[in-house]
């Protein structure tokens, strides 16, 4: 919890060595970094400053409620143990005490002087945290949270996704932090990757903002952590930590838009002549939707419907026909379409890469 | 020493069965239930309480089954989140306020007027009139499943999370009238409760007994005095807002609804100046019937009444005060965060003077583990740990990953199951002989406990860690890659525990009522006014109203050499 920078240094150092061996055995199996053996949404195994700092405070507030625990649970185990009514017992009440100033005061005493200490540290993490300057390298993210769904914008570089996070590896040396702004499109939500920061909620009416830096490249889970209505389990979150040159590269390609080109010509049309443009947009042909996410880059995506499934041609057919399928609830209508012109439309969607 | 007992009149005790039918009138059933209807006694007023929350407590109970049943293992396909999401609202909404409020009511009821050597609470029929609005808000929170489609058919019961989130609940996102039976049944409840609390007040301030100065009470009339003081000023802003949201989806106002400039926030501050507060509420009446309890089976006198008394002022005071510690990832800013992270952080002292106070009353006594007993010493250990773990909640860093996870379900089940229900069973084996003159079969109890224990254990201790590794409460359903399949199958089957356990004590409820053993004026050598008068107690209570020089009134009369008023 009280971190010096060449502390925190060292601690990078430790995890970097550490973590790489595991992350290479764990890549392989899942995609997300694995440094955890018990889940990939730990918040045990930071990976990001203010995961750290947090976890770091967690072990200190544990340590000492633990002694707490420890000595009170003893003090009843012992009592009970000790002052149970005996088979042989006499029949008479035993002394009566009323109480004693002195013991009174001890105990009260303590753990005020507890209670002092921790909110100390705890009111010291807070700062830390909260009340970090952005540096000029920084990285600016806006998230929109939606029903169900994130859309992610890159104001900077005129970037705009949705429900997979692409930001910059940092470290001490090389500092690359991502600030993101949450706001809200429509009801409460909160944004949780337990392994880059504690949560932070995306309120309607309201701009808040929280920071995270990624120490290793990989992908950090999580989801959305206020009920915001009947989809709220398949609010999915997936953040990409890139290294600086794939991450650069990442947003020249997002920055580009897809050619229009004879495959996809037909289901194009069909795209622009249906309702799919009302609410969705894809770069280049009209349209700005914005209920929907944004479909420009649709097949650089690992998953649909924000982590409800896999992105692959057969469950985006199958998603198109019926999203409700992968996530009953979603504001997705069926939409009905004749088979040939769902495989155009699909056909159309797999060019946008 | 002038305290009468009821035998010493000469009016008969519970033993006597003719004393019984006397007082019931043997009407025909309809002449009876038409007699509980009327009532403005409090002693019935509390049973019906009673009753009524027991029977909440069943249901709340099915609901957490189908809950867990769904959650048990990933990918489950059981229930659909529209069902899941009413059940989860319908399991908070009524555990909450048709049954933890209820039992805290009902005990209210039945016994303050009873310890403190008075006839009937001081207004008899604001009593009942605040029983029946509880009565009427359970069936309107619950007419949703019939009513709640509206035109729209958009739904059948609440679905919004029992702390309804603005603008979750704005005509907007809730169609149909699901939300509004949720507002009408939470609003006229909360009148209900503040009716109750002002009897509460007004009855310990004005009608107790000779004697009874406010430093005599038995400490759970303090507690009670402090619980009916955090109710009118707790209660009151969640009725508020419940009466600003229905302008809002009736008449177009606009306090929360965010797409015509409300405030989503405002909500939360509502929701949760009534909603911390209310832990307290519920909480105190469970440390009143520990510090009633634990005395009387470690055969010896509270340690530290006075330090005692102003731990629960203490309580009362600071938990007004900590409410945005359920905010911390708002954004309120470091400075709110840090505020409220202190102050929170302060009721841990005066909570932690009480666990102290209680061991050191054991410490040097008898302990004779009957089962209200047996449930007060589990109630000081999970209290123990639910408080540690609102320690680490309290530290606002450490909440921004645990808010909203499963460990705060833990956590807060920790502080409702392991401390409050824990301690609303005790009160039950206790008062259970006054209250019907026979006694709960203790083998029964046992098992009753022990099935429980297990149950809570399992479930509880268990339900912490999917919350640490990065499970938000309130899915209904998870992927198989986070780990948290086979915590969450162990959550399930401690489910199952709990329920055969509340299965075993409403049978014995029912068996004990017609088998049970005759239990007498006085079946554990008890010190309290409530005590001294038949079982059950007649109508009207007391023969003449006793007169008291200690804390410990039936002391002194069982120890006429060495009376306690010698030593306060």
């Amino acid at each position: 919890m009280i971190e010096s920078p060449i502390i925190l240094t060292f601690q990078r150092r430790a995890s970097l060595a550490t973590g790489g061996i595991v992350l290479l055995c764990s890549q392989v199996c899942c995609g997300a970094v694995r440094s955890d053996p018990f889940s990939p949404t730990n918040i045990f195994s930071p990976a990001s400053p203010p995961a750290h700092a947090i976890a770091n405070l967690a072990y200190f507030v544990l340590l000492i409620t633990a002694a707490i625990f420890a000595t009170v649970f003893g003090l009843i185990i012992y009592v009970v143990a000790k002052y149970r009514r005996r088979p042989n017992d006499d029949g008479k009440e035993p002394p009566q005490v009323y109480g004693s100033n002195a013991v009174e005061t001890a105990w009260t005493v303590v753990p005020i002087i507890v209670v002092v200490v921790l909110s100390l540290v705890t009111a010291r993490v807070i700062h830390q945290i909260q009340e970090v300057p952005k540096p000029p390298g920084a990285v600016d993210v806006q998230i929109i949270g939606h029903q169900f769904w994130w859309e992610i914008r890159y104001p900077k570089y005129g970037v705009v996704t949705a429900n997979e996070i692409h930001v910059p590896v940092g470290s001490a040396a090389e500092p690359r932090p991502t600030f993101l702004e949450l706001r809200s499109a429509d009801v409460a939500h909160s944004f949780w990757v337990p392994r880059l920061a504690g949560k932070t909620n995306l309120i309607p009416n309201r701009v808040n903002t929280m920071w995270i830096e990624p120490e290793r490249a990989g992908v950090y889970l999580g989801q959305c952590a206020e009920y915001c209505g009947t989809q709220h389990a398949l609010m999915l979150i997936r953040v990409y930590a890139d290294d600086p040159d794939a991450f650069d590269r990442w947003i020249k390609g997002q920055q580009q838009y897809a050619e229009p080109n004879a495959i996809g010509a037909a289901g194009r049309e069909l795209f622009q002549a249906n309702a799919c443009i009302n609410c969705h947009t894809v770069n280049g042909i009209g349209g700005a939707g914005r209920f929907g996410p944004d479909l420009t880059h649709l097949m650089s995506r690992a998953t649909l419907g924000s982590g409800a499934t896999e992105n692959t041609q057969e469950n985006l057919r199958a998603w198109i026909m019926q999203p409700d399928h992968f996530k009953p609830g979603v504001l997705m209508p069926a939409m009905n379409l004749s088979d040939s012109d769902l495989d155009n439309v699909v056909r159309y969607l797999l060019t946008l890469k | 020493m002038t305290v009468k007992t009821a035998t010493q009149d000469g009016i008969p005790d519970g033993t006597d069965s003719s004393w019984v039918s006397e007082c019931d009138y043997p009407g025909t059933l309809l002449e009876r239930i038409h007699g509980w209807v009327i009532t403005v006694d409090h002693k019935r007023l509390g049973i019906m309480y009673v009753l009524l929350a027991l029977a909440y407590l069943l249901v709340g109970g099915v609901l957490a089954i189908l809950i867990r049943a769904q959650l048990a293992v990933p990918n489950n396909h059981l229930i659909s989140p529209q069902v899941f999401n009413r059940l989860f609202t319908l399991h908070g909404t009524t555990m909450i306020f048709l049954s933890a409020m209820p039992f805290i009511f009902g005990f209210a009821n039945y016994l303050v007027p009873l310890m403190i050597g008075a006839r009937d609470m001081a207004f008899p029929r604001l009593n009942a009139f605040g029983f029946w609005l509880t009565f009427f808000s359970g069936l309107l929170l619950y007419f949703s499943l019939i009513g709640g489609e509206g035109l729209s058919g958009a739904g059948t019961a609440p679905d919004v999370g029992w702390f309804a989130y603005s603008p979750l609940t704005s005509r907007a996102f809730s169609k149909g009238h699901s939300t509004d039976y949720w507002i009408l049944g939470v609003m006229v409840g909360g009148f209900g409760s503040i009716a109750t609390a002002i009897n509460i007040v007004t009855t310990i301030i004005t009608m107790r007994c000779p004697g009874m100065t406010l430093m005599k009470m038995p400490l759970l009339a303090w507690l009670y005095l402090v619980v009916g003081g955090m109710v009118l000023i707790a209660i009151s802003p969640l009725t508020a807002a419940q009466i600003m949201l229905l302008l809002d989806r009736f008449l177009g106002a606009h306090f929360f609804d965010t797409q015509a400039g409300g405030s989503a926030v405002l909500w939360m501050h509502f929701f949760w100046i009534f909603g911390h507060p209310e832990v307290y509420i519920l909480v105190l009446p469970a440390f009143a019937f520990a510090s009633e309890i634990i005395p009387v089976f470690s055969r010896k006198a509270i340690f530290g009444y006075p330090v005692m008394v102003g731990a629960t002022v203490a309580i009362g005071f600071v938990s007004l005060s900590v409410w945005a510690h359920h905010m911390f990832t708002v954004g309120l800013g470091p400075t709110a965060n840090t505020f409220f992270t202190i102050s929170t952080m302060f009721v841990a002292v005066p909570t932690g003077m009480k666990i102290f106070n209680w061991i050191a009353t054991m410490w040097g006594g008898k302990l004779i583990f009957a089962t209200p007993m047996l449930f007060s010493v589990g109630f000081l250990a999970q209290f123990l740990i639910a408080g540690l773990t609102g320690v680490m909640l309290a530290a606002a860093p450490f909440d921004w990953q645990l808010n909203n996870s499963y460990f705060v379900i833990a956590h807060f089940h920790y502080v409702i199951v392991g401390a409050i229900i824990f301690m609303i069973f005790a009160a039950i084996y206790y008062w259970f002989p006054k209250a019907t003159g026979r006694m709960l079969n203790e083998r029964l109890g046992k098992w009753h406990f022990y099935l429980f224990v297990i149950g809570f254990h399992l479930t509880f201790d268990t339900m912490h860690v999917p919350g640490i590794l990065g499970m938000p409460r309130r899915i209904y359903t998870y992927e198989a890659d986070r780990g948290w399949g086979t915590l969450n199958f162990i959550c399930s089957v401690g489910a199952l525990f709990q329920g055969a356990a509340l299965v075993v004590f409403v049978f014995n409820i029912i068996r004990s009522l017609q088998k049970g053993a005759i239990a007498g004026s006085d079946p554990w050598n008890a010190w309290t006014l409530e005590w001294s008068t038949p079982s059950p107690p007649p109508s009207y209570n007391f023969a003449t109203i006793p007169e008291v020089r200690s804390r410990r009134p039936l002391w002194d009369i069982k120890h006429p050499t060495d009376p306690d008023w010698n030593y306060e």
